[in-house]
């Protein structure tokens, strides 16, 4: 799987429809002397759902880290709604209501669920009655959570963390949401809800930007995919076609 | 004292107005609190004992504010008493330039200029170094608090007469208001005994005034945005980067505030003491400073004033008592006792974090950061992003 060098079919890249929302145009990430992203460009437009697919350690966190401002790129651009936004601090990038759920359920481990959610609004100071609505959406879509509204974070089990992330991640009220592998570590039953949600997000308006090792699940939802492997795009297309292509279904779903 | 700054920091949605319920509690607690000092001076004529209220009460702000830095926004600060320093001797210089035209409300106006220098030397400070991790941080802080007395020994642009302290020996610091006038005419009869008002009295009164202002503004800070952010950056960082929290200016604004209020005790203590040189200023005093509020229960304002007491009054209670002749001690018994104070908070310490690492009086927020009921949230806290990522993908959580 580490055949980087194997010459990759490109699929021919679709352009969307609706406005570009975000864009990465040859973006070179380092830590240190590391280079870990060669190179990347990446479009994501109004209404979509995109994916970023490839293997551990592609640098697919590494594109989120540096959309959301956590790193910043040597080389390259990145620009959300026309305005340039890399190098930027990463509250800044949040305050354009460009939204990362962090890997690895990084919620507040000893507030309560409500006041796990309350914290994803912390910008939201002019907004008090629409923060109060997207609660209730919040708590709409996770009925799980409004039972467990006054229990604290850290005592949830691993799915309802997830929800809890991406839950806190909506109180933002994201023009574009990033979810970075939303599924690890969860048992397949919950996988199926936290993809059904993230559908049910980008069908309310919400652009989204997925982050997936489980290629066959983020294929099937999203409408372009990008492949990454050893911090370049090797592949690129609409997802259903990405979920046809024969190094994809040998490398990422393993099949023979 | 930091009402107006704080406030300039906390758009709230939710603030309201002072409830008369809270106000009738805090005029209460206020008479009690001056009472009780009236009724022990008169009982056993000691005015010393009104003496040891006030350093303490000193102690308790001092402690309140470091609390804001070490128990609110978790950044180890162990150079905490250079901002009393930078209150004390902004309070004093600039003081006795203008006391000529100030008179009795010296102390009162050098309020100003103190909390200035305190928090202003806090941003100083803070703005370069806060990007550095926890125990860099405490070292930092260490040097400069070392730096900032060590430049007051050595009479720096002369300003603070080096050793010898302020103020220069053929000059007295102004007496507030009022304070001659309440000595000459206040004495009177109470069920326990005789009461004269005393200059002690006078400051105790004015101690206990900005202990209650530093706890109102401190409760109010808990329930603000300022304070939320707090918390999530204490819980996780990423997280609350996330969630849009600017990490370094929140830091800033918690070492400002702390700085702020060492300022006001600052140059409250020089005015007590009429004299102010750099040995109330060492490295030790930042240590007890921070005993007090672990050993009190860090983030607990319940916590801080009982460790107060137990750290800065007892100590201060028993040579009190030695010095009037009360407890018959031989003089190196005295010294003797003072030497093994640091012996004995040693061991407290240590018995501290082993039996009862949340303190006497710990805050509930802080008892459940230490104690997790869940041994889930202490493993999740401990992985670095790597870890959870590998971990979590060779086991699979339940659901
Ligand atoms: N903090 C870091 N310091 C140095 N190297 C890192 C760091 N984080 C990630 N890397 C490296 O960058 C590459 C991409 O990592 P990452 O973006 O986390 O991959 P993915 O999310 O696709 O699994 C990997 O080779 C990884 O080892
Ligand atoms: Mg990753």
């Amino acid at each position: 799987m580490s055949d980087t060098t194997s010459t990759t079919a490109m699929v021919a890249p679709v352009t969307g429809s609706g406005a570009l929302v975000l864009q990465l145009k040859n973006v070179h990430t380092f830590y240190g002397a590391i280079e870990a992203l060669k190179g990347i460009s990446v479009d994501v437009r109004e209404g979509e759902i995109v994916t970023l697919i490839g293997a551990n350690g592609a640098g697919k966190s590494t594109t989120l880290k540096t959309i959301s401002g956590l790193l910043a790129p040597k080389v390259g651009e990145i620009t959300f709604m026309g305005e340039k936004i890399s190098g930027m601090k990463v509250h800044d990038v949040a305050a354009k209501r460009v939204v990362q759920v962090p890997e690895g359920r990084r919620i507040f481990p000893r507030m309560t669920v409500e006041e796990n959610l309350g914290m994803g609004a912390f910008l939201r100071t002019k907004d008090p009655e629409g923060v109060k609505s997207t609660l209730e959406l919040v708590y709409e879509l996770f009925p799980r959570l409004r039972e467990r509204r006054a229990q604290k974070g850290g005592t949830l089990s691993g799915g309802e963390q997830q929800m809890l992330a991406m839950g806190r991640g909506m109180m933002a009220d994201p023009k574009l949401l990033m979810l970075d592998e939303p599924s690890m570590g969860l048992a397949p039953v919950v996988v199926e809800t936290i993809f059904e949600t993230i559908e049910t997000l980008n069908k309310a308006g919400i652009t989204i930007l997925l982050v997936e090792q489980n290629a066959a699940m983020a294929l099937a939802i999203a409408d372009r995919g990008y492949v990454l492997e050893t911090g370049s795009v090797v592949l690129q297309g609409p997802g259903k076609e990405l979920l046809h292509d024969e190094k994809v279904r040998k490398t990422y779903l393993g099949e023979a | 004292m930091a009402d107006t700054k704080a406030a300039a920091v906390m758009p709230t949605p939710t603030r309201k107005k002072l409830p008369p319920k809270t106000i009738v509690a805090y005029s209460i607690l206020a008479a009690v609190l001056v009472l009780v000092p009236v009724l022990v001076q008169s009982a056993t004529g000691w005015e010393f004992i009104v003496r040891i209220f006030v350093i303490v009460g000193i102690w308790v702000l001092l402690a309140l504010g470091l609390n804001i830095v070490v128990g609110y926004a978790g950044l180890l600060d162990l150079g905490y008493i250079a901002f009393y320093a930078m209150g004390g001797y902004a309070g004093v210089i600039i003081g006795q330039a203008v006391s000529h035209w100030t008179g009795g409300a010296t102390y009162f106006l050098m309020l100003i200029p103190a909390a200035l220098a305190g928090a202003l030397t806090g941003v100083a400070l803070g703005f370069p170094v806060l990007r550095l991790r926890g125990d860099y941080l405490a070292i930092v802080t260490l040097g400069f608090g070392e730096i900032v007395r060590i430049c007051l020994n050595n009479n720096l642009f002369g300003l603070s007469n080096g050793a010898s302290g302020l103020p220069y020996g053929n000059q007295v610091m102004a007496l507030p208001f009022g304070a001659q006038w309440l000595q000459d005419n206040i004495r009177f009869q109470t069920p326990l005994g005789f009461f004269q008002f005393g200059p002690n009295m006078y400051w105790y009164v004015i101690v206990v005034m900005l202990v209650l202002g530093a706890i109102f503004v401190i409760r109010r800070l808990d329930d603000s945005r300022l304070g939320r952010a707090w918390v999530a950056m204490r819980e996780n960082e990423v997280a609350a980067e996330a969630c849009g929290i600017n990490i370094r200016t929140q830091k800033l604004w918690a070492f400002s505030l702390g700085a702020l209020s060492g300022g006001i005790a600052g140059v409250t203590f020089a005015y007590v003491q009429q004299f102010i040189s750099p040995e109330s200023f060492t490295f030790m005093e930042s240590v007890f400073v921070v005993c007090i509020i672990v050993i009190g229960g860090m983030g607990s304002i319940k916590g801080v004033i009982a460790g107060a007491l137990l750290i800065k009054g007892v100590p201060d209670l028993i040579q009190g008592l030695a010095v009037a002749g009360v407890l018959k001690m031989p003089a190196e018994m005295q010294s003797l006792m003072s030497n093994y104070r640091f012996l004995v908070f040693g061991l407290l310490m240590v018995v501290m974090m082993a039996v009862r690492p949340q303190g006497i009086i710990p805050s509930s927020r802080r008892a459940r950061e230490l104690l997790p009921e869940d041994g889930r949230i202490l493993a999740e806290e401990d992985m670095q992003e790597w870890d959870v990522e590998n971990r979590a993908n060779t086991e699979p959580d339940d659901v």
